[in-house]
């Protein structure tokens, strides 16, 4: 290990005092752990600057707003775009149904959205409804057996009535990471825009949307190390001053009368209503700690930790990867299948050994349909899990099987 | 420790499921799911007279589901379906912290350990979820 883990890990308070090692959290995919910084920088907030954002002169509104701005550029610069393009939302799914009804309301009836049959729910559900509310068709890309995208398939479902493909960038079962360059030039081929679900993508280093080829780009602060309840949609400038406002209220307007208003400039305009503001500043404090820490030696012990879990699956009987079988192009999530154990029964058993686990559906319904299982029993891994962890995911999963079969 | 949820009596009803199946002319027949975690009951329902004459379930489940529905259909045949309506209410009841049911409910009591975790609860309650709607789909018919 090239860096310091110990340390890394001795920010995180939860894993201080109380529970200590005994706790081994492996359900980061569902929302990860917070570093001292970023619960300093929100008890900061509160403690010292607490005030509404671009409305009030005094001097804490003025605090209050530099924060709001300061933790905006933070992000932008984690994501390596202009700080304009950086629209606050609620979290992915916020993000996700803000483009379903800004953009999805410019879509006319017979307009084609493309999803896949890998997406979280938060990717899916949205489209129906726009597809119920504007007569739009939704087709879908298939996934291979290896849980990845059906890249091969594009040039069947992406037809010249395409006008938006939102797909995960990673995906939360699987953890399969989406090549982009071919689902951008799908786009680009017939005029459409690209929406990633980066999710899972995001808590796992810093990010070049630009070079990336999407459009719009959605992520969650509670899964990358900072609060609940903020979230992000990174969306092309003139994509976002093209787009009509989602929801109307204070912040999001330039001149309002009785008969009209006009519309504040982005990102403003997608921001109506007071923000989540500590919590953005939470998410801006978890950037700037995120592009501090050395991402190569990161990565390296992420994956190293991931591929423990897959030797170690090869050895629980009847254990079967569900996803990727190897390193490539995968963030450290990995689902699994044990042969005659219930996913919630083999978690219920894990959390007796201290280990946290998610078991389910993972929010992918139609996923599980298409591998033909109710559900899979998931291990996510983030920087702060150490040895000991994959050690005691393994032995608890010997138990689970001893006790269940 | 959790461990205490699989015990021997919960397995075996688990394991060596009751009255596991379809029936070939149910008067009544639904699926129900469990939407935190995509456990699906099938529950076929035969009536004769008032009273339940036969039973049939399909899960795919935990195993605190299998074991429900397995202690729910070996209880509920040769009972009268207005005696049978209420045993969702009881279930929820014993799990909240309330006494075991009496008869045909005894062995429900094998699920008392389940009581401490809340997030279980639906697990045991699911089978009980479908026999209320089985017969109120039988009593429109």
């Amino acid at each position: 290990m090239s860096f310091d883990h110990a340390a890394l890990r001795a920010e995180f308070p939860i894993f201080g005092s109380g529970n200590g090692s005994a706790l081994h959290y492996l359900d980061n995919a569902a929302t990860s752990q917070v570093p001292r910084t970023v619960i300093s920088a929100v008890t900061n907030f509160e403690t010292t600057s607490r005030a509404n954002v671009l409305r009030g002169v005094h001097r804490l509104a003025e605090a209050a707003t530099e924060a709001y701005d300061q933790a905006r550029r933070s992000i932008a610069r984690y994501v390596n775009a202009p700080a304009e393009e950086i629209v606050f939302t609620s979290g992915t799914t916020g993000a996700i149904n803000l483009v379903a009804r800004s953009f999805g309301d410019t879509l006319a009836p017979g307009d084609e959205v493309v999803i896949s049959e890998l997406e979280h729910h938060s990717n899916l559900v949205p489209w129906q409804m726009l597809r119920d509310r504007r007569g739009v068709v939704l087709k879908i890309l298939p996934v291979t057996d290896e849980g990845r995208l059906d890249v091969a398939a594009l040039s069947r479902v992406v037809t010249p009535k395409c006008r938006l493909i939102a797909l995960t960038h990673a995906s939360n079962v699987t953890g399969a990471v989406s090549d982009a360059a071919p689902l951008a030039a799908a786009a680009r081929a017939v005029g459409a825009k690209l929406l990633l679900d980066g999710a899972q993508r995001a808590p796992h280093g810093p990010l070049d949307l630009p070079a990336l080829g999407a459009d719009f780009y959605a992520f969650s602060g509670h899964k990358m190390f900072g609060p609940t309840g903020i979230g992000v949609l990174w969306a092309r400038r003139e994509l976002l001053e093209a787009m009509p406002p989602f929801l109307g209220g204070g912040e999001m307007i330039r001149t309002v009368t009785l008969e009209k208003t006009t519309w504040a400039a982005v990102p403003h305009k997608f921001e109506a209503g007071t923000p989540p503001i500590a919590q953005a500043i939470g998410l801006g404090a978890a950037a700037e700690w995120l592009m501090r820490l050395d991402w190569p030696a990161v990565s390296a012990h992420e994956l190293r930790l991931t591929q423990r879990v897959l030797d170690g699956l090869g050895r629980v009987r009847g254990a079967k990867v569900v996803g990727p079988s190897s390193l490539q192009g995968r963030v450290p999530v990995v689902s699994f299948a044990l042969d005659g154990a219930h996913p919630h029964d083999i978690c219920q058993i894990l959390d007796g050994f201290g280990v946290a686990l998610r078991g389910g559906h993972h929010c992918a319904q139609p996923f599980m349909e298409r591998m033909g299982l109710g559900g899979t029993t998931r291990a996510s891994i983030a920087m702060y899990n150490t040895d000991a962890d994959i050690d005691a995911l393994l032995t608890g999963l010997d138990a689970a099987v001893t006790r269940l079969s | 420790m959790s461990d205490d949820l699989y015990q021997q009596a919960i397995m075996q009803r688990a394991k060596s499921p009751v009255r596991a199946g379809r029936l070939a002319s149910p008067d009544a027949s639904v699926t129900v799911d469990n939407p935190l975690c995509g456990d699906r009951i099938t529950l076929d329902l035969k009536l004769e007279g008032g009273k339940i004459a036969d039973v049939a379930h399909q899960v795919r489940g935990c195993a605190l589901c299998q074991a429900s529905a397995s202690v729910m259909a070996a209880a509920v045949v040769g009972q009268s379906t207005a005696a049978v309506t209420s045993a969702q209410d009881k279930v929820k009841a014993m799990l909240g912290g309330g006494d075991i049911p009496p008869s045909p409910w005894e062995e429900l009591g094998i699920f008392t350990p389940v009581r401490r975790h809340k997030s279980r609860h639906d697990c045991v309650v699911l089978p009980f979820d479908a026999l209320a709607q089985a017969i109120a789909q039988a009593g429109k018919s």
